[in-house]
């Protein structure tokens, strides 16, 4: 009991600041990740992108956010309202709960602990959850049908996920993230690893619902996929929960195969966002220059494909380890 | 019978008409057995005007405007039709300047009709970039068919006997210009589409219109000459002064989506170099023929005549008894066929085939609703 | 033990009151206009035809199946590859017989045809 009080003061206090920072976070991350993929995709397609609002279009995001915001909220008449409104919520919930073990810098992190990666995993995959729930609930095909997908390309694509993170905690021994990246003081593991990280990478994109693996929301095919029927901030949820997400497997990839914070001069946490944005950049890279893959072929290539390669890719990494 | 409790197995998904890839106002019913399709059903006429109609009731100088809204993507060659089948019907013979920027500007729109195809295609399976590629290319067709014909999409530009303006020096310099420049741009597309892998998984082998399928349901253009059938009307029934110049019918092997892309591609090529060589030969003179009646009535009597455009065959039956106004006005217009066909493709593939397929088969709604 | 997690529940808690505030407040600042159009499901401008939750391929069973076989198996190879350092070569070959009867199973459906989407 007295453990427990004393815990109370300072972590709770710890846990409000960390919330505070984790939700200026993820809104000024979703804004500038915005503006960022709207600039990066206009300079690949040749055009200069948002101009109007702000030096170079910066703030046309918030103009965006604040538009959102006043809209209507529109509730079909024949959704499963409980289910309906909760998805909003629950898509939004496990990408605020991933920030808690990121290490951003040596000492900021909200909670270093020891089942860091667990954690992450577990809750990310709390996201197909809620687009099973939007989808099912509001009473569209086009909806459904994206759901389905959805959690159908999740699933498939977090075994390779989770065998190929799993060649990494092998050679630190440790789920605490502060670990792994300590464990690369000599070496950033991409250079150890390189088919992991290509995995990775494939499996992040995939989990992100980012192009060539969107189709969940494939506009061609399904409209707008499992959110066809959310409009206004529920929408927004949605949207915010996706870039987060980009964040956060970018984050978690930097973690383990980029060496975290660490890098000559600059502070931590700079070159900490310094190697998360980068490969942000590089998923966005992926949407603007890729065309969509078909679903059967989706499936096909984490089964046939992924999941042989990660397998061996473990193995390889225990055998190694043990000589 | 069903036992009670137990559902119909398959159910109707609408895509369309208000639906990001059907290119305008079609509606396909869906059924659907799971996530393949057992059944498409196209539903037209969402964008009817009645053009074979408003034909009767205009004179015939009246509706030449209608002829670039039927297919607003290649619309000098509607324009070059109507114009051909009255000139047939008259008598008038076009003087050669007239007919080489007939060629010209008719070439050149083709090419912005496939890099259009081209782009939305590629957006319907989902890659956005070269989309904005090829409107940049397409922008530069654009602005020289600007200069001769004074609009940039629903052109109206050729009358009967000849063009109504000239070209100039610098449109001729344009199009050099325009074909060094998009030349240089074949790398860029093959790097970014032809080669690219999940393209090539996307449309190799997925959407084939067999030879015999396609002769069956009156399929032309670029969708029958990619089942490898090298009919083209440009050189089987030549007109204008296409029987001057050299080009090749490219085909394809399959009849597969991909084949059809690379039939397309090659085809801008192939108008490239007819532009080319018309822009070298381009002979003096006049461009309108003498002595085209002010007020155009011809003589009873009976016309068809065909031209390639960039869909296929599209043909104009006119039925003239002496009057200011044809009596009756056939339009054979190329993406009606090919629509037809469209449920046999998409039978037992995927949704995702299914657009893919739709879009491969380069549709123009308000053509097959005229 | 458990205790360490109460921080977390309580994040999770402040969490869950903070994103429900915002969805509550646009709900509650917006407008709202009904008409039958705009309270039907979308279908690309048609009256849907018959319901949305429709039987849907089998094939989505089979691969939920396989995740949650291949899901759980990989989850108990994670507290090995934790301790991996310290067990030695028993341990090794020990999670190499796990891993081979995985494998096996993945190429027993691979066999069986399961894996294609037809």
């Amino acid at each position: 009991m007295e453990q427990l009080t004393q815990f109370s003061a300072t972590e709770l206090a710890r846990m409000i600041a960390g919330l505070i920072g984790v939700i200026a976070l993820v809104s000024v991350n979703a804004l500038f990740l915005i503006w960022m993929e709207r600039k990066v995709a206009a300079h690949m397609q040749l055009r200069p992108g948002p101009m109007e609002v702000g030096p170079h279009g910066a703030i046309q995001t918030i103009a965006d956010a604040v538009k959102l915001l006043g809209k209507e909220l529109i509730t079909p008449e024949e959704v499963d309202r409980p289910i309906y409104l909760l998805a909003p919520i629950v898509v939004f919930l496990p990408v605020l709960l991933c920030f808690l073990v990121v290490p951003f810098s040596q000492s900021l992190i909200i909670r270093d602990m020891n089942v860091g990666i667990v954690l992450i995993l577990a809750f990310s995959t709390l996201t197909v959850l809620a687009i099973l729930m939007g989808g099912w609930a509001s009473n569209n095909k086009y909806a459904v049908f994206g759901a389905f997908r959805s959690v159908a390309q999740n699933i498939a694509y977090e075994i390779p996920l989770l065998l190929t993170v799993m060649s990494i905690i092998l050679m630190v021994g440790s789920f605490r993230l502060t670990d792994i990246v300590a464990a690369q003081s000599r070496y950033w593991y991409i250079f150890v690893q390189p088919l992991a990280f290509i995995l990775y990478i494939i499996c992040a994109t995939a989990e992100t619902n980012r192009t060539p693996f969107d189709l969940p929301e494939a506009e061609s095919e399904l409209v707008a996929g499992f959110h066809t029927e959310y409009s206004g901030m529920r929408f927004a949820l949605f949207f915010l929960a996706e870039y987060t997400n980009m964040f956060i497997v970018s984050a978690v990839g930097a973690v383990l195969f980029l060496g975290g914070w660490r890098g000559p001069i600059l502070p931590g946490i700079f070159w900490f966002l310094i190697k998360v944005y980068a490969l942000i950049f590089l998923i966005m890279w992926f949407r603007w220059t890729f065309p969509r893959v078909r679903f059967d072929q989706l499936i096909t290539f984490a089964w046939k494909i992924l999941i042989p390669l990660a397998f061996a890719n473990l193995l390889i990494t225990a055998l190694v380890l043990k000589l | 019978m069903l036992e009670p409790g137990i559902e119909e197995k398959t159910f109707v998904l609408n895509l369309g008409p208000q639906h990001p890839s059907t290119h305008g106002v079609l509606r396909i019913l869906l059924e659907m057995d799971g996530e393949y399709i057992a059944k498409a059903d196209p539903v037209i006429g969402y964008g009817h005007r009645g053009h074979e109609h408003m034909a009767e009731n205009r004179n015939y100088l009246q509706f030449l405007p209608n002829m670039g809204r039927v297919d607003y993507l290649h619309a000098l060659a509607y324009n070059q039709c109507w114009c051909m089948a009255v000139e047939k019907l008259l008598g008038i013979t076009v003087p050669e300047r007239a007919e080489f920027i007939r060629v010209i500007t008719n070439e050149l729109n083709r090419i912005t009709s496939h890099l259009l195809w081209f782009g939305a295609y590629l957006m319907d399976l989902g890659a956005f970039t070269p989309f904005l590629y090829c409107f940049d290319d397409r922008e530069h067709i654009l602005d020289l068919l600007d200069r001769v014909t004074g609009s940039r999409l629903t052109y109206c530009y050729y009358r009967f006997g000849g063009v109504p303006s000239d070209i100039d020096r610098e449109f001729i310099d344009g199009c050099f210009a325009f074909i060094d420049r998009f030349r240089s741009r074949w790398k860029d597309y093959d790097n970014l589409v032809t080669k690219n892998v999940i393209f090539i998984n996307r449309t190799k082998g997925v959407g084939i219109i067999t030879p015999e399928m396609a002769l069956k349901y009156g399929i032309t253009g670029p969708n029958l000459r990619g089942s490898g059938i090298p009919y083209d009307i440009r050189k089987s029934e030549p007109y204008s002064a296409y029987p001057l110049f050299n080009f090749e019918i490219p085909i394809g092997e399959n009849g597969d989506i991909f084949d059809r892309y690379v039939v397309r591609l090659a085809e801008m090529e192939q108008s490239l170099r007819i532009v080319e060589q018309a822009l070298v030969k381009l002979p003096n003179g006049p461009i309108m023929a003498e002595k085209v009646p002010k007020r155009i009535k011809p003589p009873a009597g009976e016309v068809y005549q065909a031209v390639e455009t960039a869909r296929g065959e599209f043909g104009i039956y006119i039925v003239s008894q002496g009057e200011v106004k044809p009596y009756r006005v056939k339009l054979r217009v190329p993406s009606f066929a090919t629509l037809s066909f469209f449920p046999e493709m998409a039978k037992d593939n995927l949704v995702a085939d299914a657009v893919a397929n739709l879009g491969s088969i380069d549709v123009v709604i308000p053509e097959i609703d005229r | 033990m458990l205790i360490d997690y109460l921080p977390v529940l309580i994040y999770m808690l402040i969490a869950v009151g903070l994103v429900g505030v915002i969805v509550l407040l646009s709900e509650l600042l917006g407008k709202k206009r009904h008409t039958p159009a705009k309270d039907m499901p979308y279908e690309c401008g048609m009256d849907p035809i018959g319901d949305a939750r429709h039987r849907y391929t089998v094939r989505f069973y089979v691969i939920a199946m396989f995740f949650v076989v291949f899901d759980i198996e990989a989850i108990f190879l994670y507290p090995w590859a934790v301790i991996f350092k310290s067990l030695g070569w028993f341990g090794f070959v020990e999670m190499l017989v796990f891993i081979g009867i995985l494998v096996v199973g993945l190429v027993y459906v691979w066999g069986k045809g399961a894996l294609e989407w037809e």
